[in-house]
């Protein structure tokens, strides 16, 4: 390993956000095509609304599922104005702290989602630029180390790359098709997605407190993101350098530690919800709505057509089984990824959008997102061609189906859930593609030659 | 056969003055005061009449005789004992009527009314094991599940308000069950569910799928219509079935509550397959407590069977506009049921004061007047217990002949329908109209809306209007579903402006069920129960200048009350709506795929989650390797 030649080094060690650079420039620089993606997405949304397609947009299956519909949290509302209880009926399914906050925005509600989507899109964009850094200063580590072979360098990011890979991100977020539906079909999706974007944001920013009160938000929003818990422990230990160690006390210490702020934030948040409303009714209407999947109407999971032909007597038996499929991968994935927390997230992220019971289009949209930040390594991708393919396919059929079954009444409830089938399948590929990934780009930091290993790989 | 007829009577008049000896012997002690009171008051003209005309028939007074005479006889032939004995005779009272009201569409309407008074308490300790009058499948009804009261109805057809006017007593179609229970009930729902078993096997009816999905407690609409000042609407439960078919097998076991049966009276003329095959046919039993007088010092329980059937004889007749008894239910009468203090057959002859519309034979010179549903109402009346009612052919073949087709009739001032618009199996609305025909008096209505969970209502798409104008409801009783345990419950008093329709919409959302919770012709579609909308109407009587000129003038200034307004419940059509199906036959396939795709997703995981990946040398060419299976067999080291 006689090393890099000089200038391509030098090229490759010098990030540009160094402060010797001018530190005030670059945040000119990089603010400008943010506010420009920002204006431009909400400009985007703004016009939607104001268009007759919102309306359209609002009774979508795929952009609204019974929890996050707008309809309902209207209805929630309405209820609350009658002076019935939201959750003695079975339409609103949101969290007592939705109604709060909508009781006072309600009339800004268009305002509130756009907002959400900029928050989200800016937290990641921040998270991102930050875990680049990172990501670099291990590089050039490993770089003057000369840890790395020379066949590998092409897969060496340059700053040039790395310094439009937030912008990147932020761009797949707000003007992913996905996530412009969603704001504008005022899906409460939206605002889990700048939940979970802030809870990304503040982890990786390094923040336990924030992080642990995020999550809680997004786990009391609705309980999938409770798998996001090992992540964000991995990542945090990895930042204060606490090994990952069962026998060391302060790995035990700080697990308990965020543990502690994570179930006291949620322990506020839940008798909160008490004192909103003055009854425990929420707790089987919002969590025994998510886990027991009640409402079968049609969405772009697995769930509602399985459960509506399931026979009674193994309803049960397969509802845990679909259930526990949520949370089950997030201890192997994290003792495999444990050198990964970021995208041990992406992961996280993409299993719940996937295997969750009331899946949207707006949370596909936040793991679409993260795709950008490994986008070095796209050249291990298989299939990318076909499963991009068959998910734009699935996208622009769904309607068609939905119309044909429902409104021209020439096709059955079969088709659309081929077509939910099929979307599910380009899907459940995706995390599993995109970690064999990151598992070679973990090769490309040990000294070896991981490029000629993997092109000789055995495909699965 | 002469020499017969002369010896029924002397037998009869044997029999009474025996029974009327002991009766007198066992004063003291037997007969409640009243009734032996007017025994001792006019015995003798009793024994006189019963000899005069014990035949059939008899008088109004005679008609009481003979009540008694067929008691006590049957006492007797029972057993001596049991009028010796210290406990009071079961007062009890048979009344049956039938009206009918030739329909301006050409159409009859007639209306079976039988009512039994009882004057006993179910509640008490003691069970009541008595019965004589009075159904005894009913009572222990009333006494097991603590029923207050109990109104079942069973309707075959729609009745169409605006061409038949209001019916005396309506009914949505299909099956409808209230009942109130009393307040010392501790589990009302496993009571109701109980109650609606039990009276489903005493009707033959599917009242089994009354559950807590369709029933619901409404808080204003519907309140108790015998004595006892209850509101606490948690003992009371309604229902609906709007699926609910009503046939033979219903009439059967409602014919047999009554206590000649079919055998005799009006009941004769309830043969289930004249009636049918009519436009509408409504049968109903409704038990309440009511005063048995006006201090109402001693209640008593009424059991009223009320049968109403509407016969298009315009259509199936032969072209001619004329009707009868004999063609309606291919039937005449012959007699009154022997155990009824009265029975009365009214003819609504209001239209037809000059008889220019049309002609009723035979003849009757009987009239009588009564306010009905807001109106003064004309009847010819017919006495089927005097006997001369039956003519010397002894039996009445009632006939009206048609003599003109035209004729208006009072539009009724309320009226209401129903539909669903929109199109698609995702989402609908529900649009209620309400008319109010009234030409400048406005009143309230309270509208009652129980729409199965499945039809996810939004309460907050719920508009009122009138006019054009925002109506907005003064009470809203909203009670959200429960997906699988409870319907919607929406009940609103609105203010009708006068001569206006206010339509009321609300927009809902189809579910998807699991494939076992269709009906088994799931694309027919599901039923929604009609909106029941009850109101206080003003009185046409009020707005008729005429009637109020023929009173005294100190009379007429202020409308007075019992006239002015009077209660009416409208039930709109019924809903049929469709809902997305699954594909029925499809479980085994959907369970396989949607399991592949699982186990596509965790496969792909598990692969990634158990490789290692570790560097593969470049593998040897064929010559190389040749060479290193040659040197090992010569034990040198490979290449």
């Amino acid at each position: 390993m006689s090393g890099l030649p000089g200038f391509l080094i030098d090229d490759r060690l010098h990030f540009p956000s160094c402060p010797s650079q001018g530190g005030q420039r670059f945040l000119v620089e990089m603010a400008a095509p943010l506010t420009l993606l920002l204006v431009l997405a909400v400009t985007i949304r703004a016009a939607l609304f104001r268009s007759s397609l919102a309306e359209l947009i609002a009774e979508r299956v795929e952009v609204v599922s019974p929890i996050t519909a707008w309809k309902r949290v209207v209805e929630g509302l309405a209820l609350l104005d009658l002076g019935v209880s939201p959750y003695s009926g079975d339409v609103f399914h949101e969290t007592p702290l939705i109604i709060y906050l909508f009781h006072f925005v309600v009339d800004y509600a268009e305002i509130t989602f756009m907002l959400a989507d900029v928050i989200t899109a800016v937290a990641l964009y921040m998270a991102v630029k930050d875990y680049n850094k990172q990501v670099f200063r291990k590089q050039k580590f490993a770089l003057e180390a000369d840890r790395y072979p020379l066949d590998c360098l092409e897969l060496i990011r340059s700053p040039k790359e790395m310094y439009y890979i937030p912008l990147k991100v932020a761009m797949f977020y707000l003007l992913n098709p996905f996530t412009i539906l969603s704001c504008v079909a005022k899906s409460t999706c939206g605002l889990n997605n700048a939940v979970v974007a802030l809870f990304i944001f503040s982890t990786i920013k390094g923040n336990t407190l924030l992080s642990a009160i995020f999550l809680c938000l997004a786990t009391y929003q609705s309980i999938y993101p409770l798998t996001l818990c090992a992540p964000a422990m991995l990542y945090l230990m990895q930042r204060q350098y606490i090994p990952v160690n069962f026998r060391r006390a302060s790995f035990w210490w700080f697990i308990a530690q965020y543990l502690f702020m994570y179930l006291g934030s949620l322990f506020v948040l839940i008798c909160l919800s008490f004192f909103l409303l003055g009854s425990w009714d929420y707790m089987p209407s919002v969590y025994g709505f998510i886990l027991s999947v009640p409402d079968l109407t049609p969405n772009i999971g697995l769930f509602w057509y399985f459960f509506a032909e399931m026979f009674e007597h193994f309803r049960l038996f397969f509802l845990c089984v679909f259930q526990i499929n949520v949370f089950f991968y997030t201890i192997p994935l994290s003792v495999k990824l444990k050198e990964h927390p970021v995208f041990l997230i992406f992961m996280q992220l993409a299993v719940i959008s996937i295997f969750k019971s009331y899946p949207t289009v707006g949370d596909i949209a936040l793991y679409m997102a993260f795709l950008p930040v490994w986008s070095h390594l796209y050249r291990f991708l298989r299939n990318t061609f076909l499963v991009s393919c068959v998910l734009l396919a699935c996208s622009t059929l769904f309607p068609v189906l939905w119309h044909l079954w429902i409104y021209a009444g020439s096709a059955n409830s079969n088709f659309y859930y081929a077509i939910t089938l099929l979307f599910n399948v380009a899907q459940v590929g995706q995390p599993g593609r995109s970690q064999r990934r990151l598992l070679i780009e973990s090769l490309t930091e040990t000294p070896c030659s991981p490029l000629r290993k993997s092109q000789n790989e055995k495909s699965y | 056969m002469a020499a017969h007829r002369c010896c029924f009577p002397v037998w009869l008049f044997i029999l009474c003055s025996f029974s009327l000896f002991i009766i007198a012997g066992s004063q003291e002690t037997t007969v409640a005061p009243e009734q032996h009171a007017s025994v001792l008051d006019n015995p003798q003209t009793a024994a006189e009449t019963a000899e005069q005309t014990a035949g059939e028939s008899g008088g109004v007074e005679e008609r009481r005789w003979e009540g008694t005479e067929v008691r006590d006889a049957a006492a007797q032939k029972q057993a001596e004992p049991a009028v010796l004995q210290p406990t009071p005779q079961p007062k009890d009272d048979f009344q049956e009527e039938l009206v009918v009201r030739p329909l301006h569409s050409g159409d009859i309407y007639a209306s079976f009314q039988f009512r039994t008074l009882w004057e006993t308490d179910f509640m008490r300790g003691n069970k009541v094991s008595h019965y004589r009058l009075f159904p005894k499948s009913l009572g222990q009804v009333i006494s097991k599940f603590s029923v207050r009261e109990l109104h079942i109805s069973f309707t075959q057809g729609y009745w169409r308000t605006m061409q038949w006017g209001q019916p005396y007593l309506p009914s949505p179609p299909g099956a409808e069950l209230w009942v109130w229970f009393q307040d010392s009930v501790t589990d009302v729902d496993a009571t109701w569910k109980e109650l609606t078993n039990v009276l489903s096997g005493i009707f033959c009816a599917s009242l089994n799928f009354i559950d807590s999905t369709n029933t619901v407690q409404p808080s204003a609409s519907f309140k108790p219509l015998g004595i006892g000042n209850v509101t606490d609407h948690r003992f009371l439960r309604y229902a609906t079935l709007p699926r609910e078919i009503v046939c033979t097998e219903n009439l059967t076991p409602w014919k047999k509550l009554l206590p000649c049966g079919s055998k005799a009276g009006l009941a004769v003329l309830l043969k289930s397959e004249k009636l049918f095959h009519s436009s509408f046919h409504s049968q109903a039993v409704h038990i309440r407590p009511v005063c048995q007088d006006w201090q109402c010092k001693t209640t008593s329980w009424e059991l009223r069977q009320t049968l109403n059937v509407v016969f298009d004889l315009h259509n199936s007749g032969q072209g001619k506009r004329e009707w009868s008894l004999f063609k309606m239910f291919s039937r005449t009468l012959t007699e009154a049921c022997p155990l009824a203090s009265s029975s009365k057959i009214y003819i609504d002859i209001t239209d037809n004061p000059e008889g220019e519309q049309f002609e009723l034979s035979p003849a009757t010179s009987l009239l009588s007047q009564a306010m009905v549903l807001g109106d003064r109402r004309t009847f010819s009346v017919y006495d089927l217990t005097q006997q001369d009612t039956f003519g010397s052919v002894r039996s009445l073949n009632l006939l009206i002949r048609w003599k003109s087709t035209e004729g208006d009739m009072l539009r009724p001032l309320l009226h209401a329908e129903r539909y669903v618009a929109g199109y698609g199996l995702q989402t609908g609305e529900i649009h209620t109209l309400m008319y109010n025909h009234h030409p400048y008096r406005s009143f309230p209505v309270l509208l009652l809306d129980s729409v199965p969970w499945y039809l996810r209502l939004y309460i907050h798409t719920l508009t009122v209007t009138s006019k054009g104008k925002d109506n907005k409801p003064s009470y809203i009783h909203y009670q959200p579903s429960k997906d699988r345990v409870r319907p919607h419950l929406l009940e609103m008093l609105v203010q009708l402006p006068p001569n206006s329709v206010t339509e009321v919409t609300v927009q809902f959302e189809r579910a998807l069920l699991k494939w076992t919770e269709y009906t088994p012709d799931p694309n027919h579609g599901f039923y929604v129960g009609s909106s029941v909308i009850s109101s206080l109407v003003p009185s046409t009587v009020a707005m008729d200048t005429n009637s109020t000129r023929e009173r005294p003038l100190f009379s007429s200034f202020f409308p007075c009350k019992e006239e002015s307004s009077y209660f009416v419940r409208v039930y709109t059509e019924p809903l049929l709506v469709n809902l997305p199906t699954p594909d029925f036959s499809m479980p085994y396939n959907v369970i396989c795929l949607t399991c592949t795709v699982v186990a596509v997703g965790y496969g792909s995981l598990y692969n990634l989650l158990t490789r290692s990946f570790q560097i593969e040398e470049p593998s040897p060419g064929l010559a190389k390797r040749i060479a290193n299976v040659i040197r090992k067999m010569r034990g040198v080291p490979p290449l």
